[in-house]
């Protein structure tokens, strides 16, 4: 990319921002005291950001992963022949685990499997597979008739047809959802610092419990960050997959 | 080529193909003609298994339809269509290959293959092949799509109205290019439609339907000069603007200066009306041509007239 290109590039700077409060957060540390002057400490020093952006990442990304794989092939089985009659109700399942509040999955997780990421990471790919399995499903329905028809009459085996026709003219609506999932898991996981999951969401509950409104800046801001630079990437891919995918 | 034995689909209890035969020889053109509704597109789509038959079998050289898996079968059949159905991710290049791909020819062989039939379409293929079919005009797509139909040298091309969508004059040159490649490559094909002036330009026998059945399969000229039936008297009079359109013609626009014929001369004046009424009063396609001095400059011929 040309120089000028890298410059006007939002995405580019929104995460050099996020970077640069990851790594820098302690050049903060005069404005905050001089902010809050009866609050100490107001860095957040019981983990290093860097290491609750990890943690973060690695909920979000088990997660979102799991939810992209399952809700994907759960949006192909039902558009197959085979698979729907099943379709309403994977419909209907899937939206009431969208119903369940993070914050009741989770509760009822940990008496099952006890404190820590996994309840977490249960709780964010039940909560992230809604739209991802909703959005496969339209992505899937909305390739062209015709195509699909020409596909069959080349002689495209079933297989063939949904790896080379459909999931490629379906790819910008499926990733669209998982998009939506994705940023939404981003939010949904600092919640699971309330069992114990490193994320974060854990300064701002550490600052919650504690009084500490720098802690809960911090994280907050963080986590908003993260999940902006992500939908900053999401966007940015979205465009290189329509790039030639122009129906009709 | 081509048999069609006692083949019926039913939709809902509905037969929309009720108990059909046909029989389509080897490098014939042959082409369903009839109503929305009558079956002929549903045929078209039995002979390449998309719909499945209650009863009845197709043999392709002798060889039942169903003895191999459908997609195998599919690879042997070219198929078009008139919305094309273009792979609109893939570049025209891509889509011409996709048969010869799924047969895993070697890239080298498929490249050159789609250059020959490019430039068979008169699409340059320096040009067209890489562009986006969303890069192309009506007339392009249909181009890319009979020659997609055509890339892995079928036995049999199967069309379902793949002129329908595209404008007068371009459907005009499509036509006239089709009937070059049968020509030159003497393909069977199999083609629908419900335009007349199409079916009597383009076959070499026509297959009028109604109702699921086959009326009436014959020479296009020996459907005009005995319709079996009142159906099939009115279908192809009913749409009388190709009629009107040879009344407005002369026969000096078509007529072939190089070759000569026997019997009385229709001047070059003549419309080509006059010429196709006396060419069916004789029970001829070829009548001889005059000039104003009575001198015999050439033929013309019932192709002429449709053409």
């Amino acid at each position: 990319m040309p120089v000028r290109r890298v410059l006007a590039d939002p995405l580019m700077w929104v995460g050099l921002l996020f970077a640069g409060l990851l790594l820098g957060m302690n050049e903060f540390r005069p404005v905050l005291r001089w902010a809050f002057p009866q609050t100490v400490p107001v860095i957040y020093d019981r983990a290093s950001f860097p290491m609750l952006f990890l943690a973060h990442l690695a909920l979000v990304a088990t997660a979102s992963a799991a939810a992209a794989t399952v809700g994907v092939a759960l949006a192909v089985f039902v558009t197959r022949p085979a698979g729907a009659p099943f379709r309403v109700t994977v419909g209907t399942l899937v939206a009431i685990g969208q119903t369940f509040p993070p914050v009741a999955v989770l509760a009822i997780a940990v008496p099952l499997i006890g404190f820590g990421a996994r309840p977490t990471i249960i709780a964010l790919f039940l909560y992230g597979l809604l739209p991802i399995v909703e959005n496969g499903i339209a992505g899937l329905e909305g390739v062209p008739a015709d195509v699909r028809e020409a596909a069959d009459g080349m002689g495209l085996s079933a297989v063939q047809r949904l790896f080379a026709v459909e999931l490629p003219l379906a790819a910008s609506v499926i990733l669209a959802g998982i998009r939506i999932s994705v940023t939404i898991a981003i939010g949904t996981a600092a919640i699971g610092s309330t069992v114990g999951a490193l994320s974060l969401g854990t300064p701002i509950f550490d600052g919650l419990v504690a009084d500490n409104l720098p802690f809960v800046i911090e994280g907050a801001v963080l986590v908003a960050l993260f999940a902006i630079v992500t939908d900053m990437g999401f966007a940015r891919l979205d465009r290189r997959l329509r790039r030639h995918a122009v129906a009709g | 080529m081509i048999e069609l034995d006692h083949i019926t689909k039913r939709y809902d209890g509905r037969a929309v193909v009720d108990d059909l035969s046909l029989s389509v020889a080897e490098g014939e053109f042959c082409i369903l003609l009839g109503p929305s509704g009558c079956g002929k597109s549903t045929m078209l789509r039995i002979i390449n298994r998309l719909v499945v038959a209650d009863a009845g079998t197709v043999r392709i050289a002798g060889e039942e339809t169903t003895a191999l898996r459908p997609e195998i079968l599919r690879r042997r059949i070219g198929y078009a269509i008139q919305s094309t159905g273009l792979f609109p991710h893939w570049t025209v290049a891509d889509n011409v290959a996709t048969v010869p791909r799924l047969l895993k020819w070697p890239p080298k062989r498929v490249a050159a293959r789609v250059d020959e039939l490019l430039e068979l379409l008169r699409l340059e293929p320096r040009l067209y092949r890489n562009k986006y079919p969303h890069q192309l005009s009506g007339g392009e797509k249909q181009r890319v799509g009979v020659a997609r139909a055509l890339a892995a040298d079928p036995e049999l091309l199967l069309m379902d109205e793949p002129f329908g969508a595209v404008d007068p004059v371009t459907r005009d040159a499509l036509q006239a290019e089709l009937l070059r490649i049968h020509r030159a490559t003497r393909k069977t094909i199999i083609f629908v439609t419900h335009d007349v002036d199409e079916a009597l330009r383009l076959a070499s026998s026509i297959a009028i339907m109604d109702k699921g059945r086959v009326v009436q399969h014959a020479a296009p000229l020996e459907l005009l000069q005995r319709p079996a039936t009142g159906f099939v008297a009115d279908f192809v009079g009913r749409q009388g603007l190709g009629l009107k359109l040879l009344a407005v013609r002369r026969v000096a626009e078509r007529a072939r200066d190089d070759e000569t014929a026997p019997g009385q001369p229709v001047p070059l004046e003549a419309s080509l009306r006059d010429a196709l009424s006396a060419m069916t009063e004789r029970g001829t396609d070829r009548l001889p041509v005059a000039d104003a001095a009575g001198r015999r400059v050439g033929v013309i011929a019932l192709a002429d007239l449709v053409r």
